[in-house]
């Protein structure tokens, strides 16, 4: 679900070659180059193409089916049943898982991090684990968790007097379960990444504070988090990234359902796309998607700016 | 198309004694052309290719050997594909020119084969007598625009399994035969049981598809190219179908909490449930041995006031030849051959899948235990869905509003009408082909 590539440091630029000569590093490129534009930027120029067209299994069986249609897909996917259901359904995640699993890492890393803290290792080992498991390994157990007969969540809700929850089969509750679930399963990526911006804020920093008689509580607010801003602007970018193109989790735990309370964005792409075949119009939800993420990141790093 | 082939005779006589660049190269972008497959047969015997899902896959290799004695020249050779990924798989596969000779599909995805030429069609191709005795509804379901694309292999039909020992201790002596004597008997279950004795997932269209076949609702209008959902005999159909649910006797569930129906059929947490003959398998493997007798089959119940036993829906697998084969005589030989009601009872007593051809069944004693006859009385009044491209998706937009309708987040009317137009809106490229086509 995350990407690990870091924007941190920005690279270095080349010196200027000579006009007219291709510079040796061009050919070390070269092989990394083309296999990008063969494997990435042709089929997002394809797809693209696709998505003025209503490709679909009419158009495999006979060509001359294929109509370009222009911006048909875009307007037809404002009036999709489905599409702001969708949408709906990958905000509400966003939104809400985003800044769950944010804080779920910041105080983990808070935690692991501290001066009192024994055995670090085992404990940064223990959350990560989550992440390198298996989603559908991670899903069956969940599942059980969640049963709404014998499931061991309802049974502790239950010893406060809480009646049982059809967790994964209420609509109500199914996406509040996918949340819980996809943040447990990945707060410690983004933990691993909080501890080394925490371990990168130099002690003098803390010791200065201490002199001016500030305690735990104003060291974080006046040392920790500041000097944490830029790793949380890139924590909560890559995870609204993420968390926008949620698709794993409900697929593997409800398949969009109960009555597509969790069918998300990627989620009914998918189903247009490779269960119907109606690949135009699935990669017009894709383009969608696309700058609804761009927007998204544009909106957030204008407004971390403002107030680093 | 490019096909890289090669047989494995020829890699041992020539002599290997130095590194051959070219070969070299050529192996190396060998895996990236391999998706066109490869095929040894110059000199051996004839190689036919057979795809077929699940369990069949598995069983229909007990009966090759004796069409392979009957026809020296042929080998068959067999791949198995899981049901779950059969669909994208066969896609994938024509998209990709990969489609083997003789593959299995089932009856609904048919037409979608139909549309992208995939299939050659069978009338011509095959004698008369192959498919002379195959129950009416579902020879028609393998028909497109008057031919035939699919032989079909094995059929299946709904109808209902129900625990008898419970209705007869809520007082009720024979299956419901009536949709009002179902409810009766639901609403006595309940009355003993206190939960919602009927298991009616929405992922399954079949049920609701099957009772608006018995009030003989036609579904889609000028020549399935329109939805017709909001005339009155799909009105009817689709009210009952939500009263189950609002009168809990079916349970609004999500699939994951339904859990393992066996289980909750043996517990008598399920005591009816609308299945098909897969099941009978199933429950003879799954359900405790001293619960043997306490479960059967029947008909589907009808709608009050017309004829018992009524309209089920037909389904189903065909075997389909593949358009653009390159040994069409030896495909049609095989397909004969698997569908001649000897071969039909073999594969029976193999999986137990049902025999599509009528003397099969009058020519043994298959129907002789009472579960069984059930579906053969249940089989000679079977109907197909509309046979197109879209019908899935139809289907499942169909239940997608149903299930929005049960849980109370729309009316019938609104539900209807959103069924209407969306099908409509879904079938558009149907009608500009229709159109276009048009001579």
């Amino acid at each position: 679900m995350m990407d690990e590539d870091s924007p941190i440091s920005p690279p270095h630029r080349p010196r200027r070659e000579k006009r007219g000569k291709i510079p040796a590093a061009f050919w070390f490129l070269a092989p990394a180059l083309g296999l990008i534009a063969l494997f990435f930027a042709l089929p997002i120029l394809a797809a693209l193409l696709l998505s003025f067209t209503d490709f679909d299994i009419y158009a495999i069986g006979d060509p001359s089916a294929l109509r370009w249609i222009g911006w048909d897909n875009y307007h037809r996917l404002l009036d999709h049943p489905l599409f702001w259901t969708a949408l709906g359904n990958t905000l509400y995640f966003v939104l809400l898982g985003g800044p769950l699993s944010v804080a779920l890492s910041l105080g983990a890393a808070l935690l692991v991090n501290a001066r009192l803290t024994c055995c670090k290792t085992l404990f940064r080992t223990v959350y990560f684990l989550p992440v390198v498991s298996t989603l559908v390994a991670v899903a069956v157990v969940w599942r059980a968790l969640y049963h709404a007969e014998s499931g061991l969540l309802n049974q502790v809700l239950g010893l406060f007097g809480v009646n049982p929850i059809d967790w994964l089969g209420d609509p109500d509750f199914a996406m509040p379960a996918i949340i819980l679930m996809a943040a447990w399963k990945n707060f410690g990526f983004n933990m691993i990444i909080f501890i080394a911006g925490l371990q990168a804020i130099p002690d003098r920093l803390y010791e200065a504070a201490r002199l001016d008689g500030a305690n735990g509580w104003e060291q974080l607010r006046h040392v920790t988090l500041p000097m944490l801003a830029p790793t949380f602007l890139f924590v909560a970018l890559m995870t609204m990234i993420g968390y926008l193109q949620l698709f794993a989790e409900p697929y593997v735990m409800t398949q969009g359902g109960p009555a597509n309370a969790t069918l998300s964005v990627v989620m009914l792409m998918y189903q247009e796309g490779f269960r119907w075949w109606n690949m135009g119009f699935a990669a017009a939800l894709a383009f969608v998607l696309f700058a609804i993420i761009l927007a998204g990141t544009l909106i957030q790093l204008r407004l971390q700016r403002r107030t680093m | 198309m490019i096909r890289l082939c090669h047989s494995s005779s020829d890699a041992a006589i020539v002599p290997r004694t130095r590194i051959h660049l070219p070969g070299l190269l050529l192996a190396c972008l060998l895996p990236l052309l391999a998706l066109t497959g490869c095929d040894a047969r110059e000199d051996g015997p004839l190689i036919l290719d057979l795809w077929a899902m699940g369990s069949e896959g598995e069983r229909v290799q007990a009966l090759l050997p004796e069409f392979e004695r009957a026809h020296p020249g042929i080998r068959v050779r067999v791949q198995r594909i899981p049901w779950s990924a059969a669909h994208e798989k066969l896609l994938t596969a024509h998209v990709g020119g990969t489609l083997p000779d003789v593959f299995q599909l089932g009856n609904t995805w048919l037409p979608e084969f139909v549309a992208l030429k995939a299939l050659a069609p069978l009338d011509d191709a095959l004698p008369p007598d192959a498919w002379a005795d195959i129950f009416p509804g579902v020879l028609e379901a393998n028909q497109v625009d008057g031919r035939l694309y699919g032989l079909p292999w094995y059929v299946d039909t709904r109808l209902l399994f129900y625990r008898a020992d419970l209705l007869r201790e809520a007082g009720i002596e024979h299956a419901p035969r009536t949709w009002s004597e179902w409810l009766t008997a639901l609403r006595a279950v309940k009355a003993r049981t206190g939960r919602p004795p009927l298991l009616l997932p929405f992922t399954e269209w079949q049920t609701l598809i099957a009772l608006s076949l018995q009030q003989q609702a036609s579904l889609l209008k000028d020549g399935d190219r329109y939805g017709h959902f909001r005339q009155p005999a799909f009105r009817i159909a689709f009210d009952f179908y939500l009263q189950l649910f609002r009168e809990e006797l079916a349970e609004i569930a999500g699939e994951g909490q339904t859990g393992n129906i066996y289980q909750a059929f043996a517990r008598g947490r399920v005591a009816f449930l609308v299945s098909g003959p897969w099941n009978l398998g199933e429950f003879e493997r799954r359900l405790p041995q001293d619960q043997q007798d306490d479960w059967a089959t029947a008909p589907l119940p009808v709608p009050d006031g017309t004829p018992w036993p009524g309209i089920s829906i037909a389904g189903g697998a065909s075997l389909a030849i593949h358009a653009h084969t390159r040994q069409p005589e030896a495909a049609r030989a095989l397909v004969a051959f698997l569908a001649t009601p000897r071969q039909q009872l073999a594969f029976y007593r193999e999986t137990g899948d049902l025999p599509v051809r009528m003397s099969a069944w009058t020519e043994s004693d298959i129907h002789a235990p009472p579960r069984i006859d059930a579906f053969w009385r249940q089989l000679q009044n079977v109907r197909g869905v509309p046979a197109i491209p879209e019908w899935e998706r139809i289907a499942t937009l169909v239940m997608r509003h149903a299930e929005r309708t049960a849980r109370g987040r729309a009316d019938v009317d609104e539900a209807l009408a959103a069924i209407d137009s969306e099908t409509d809106a879904l079938l558009e490229k149907r009608r500009w082909l229709m159109e276009r086509d048009r001579p």
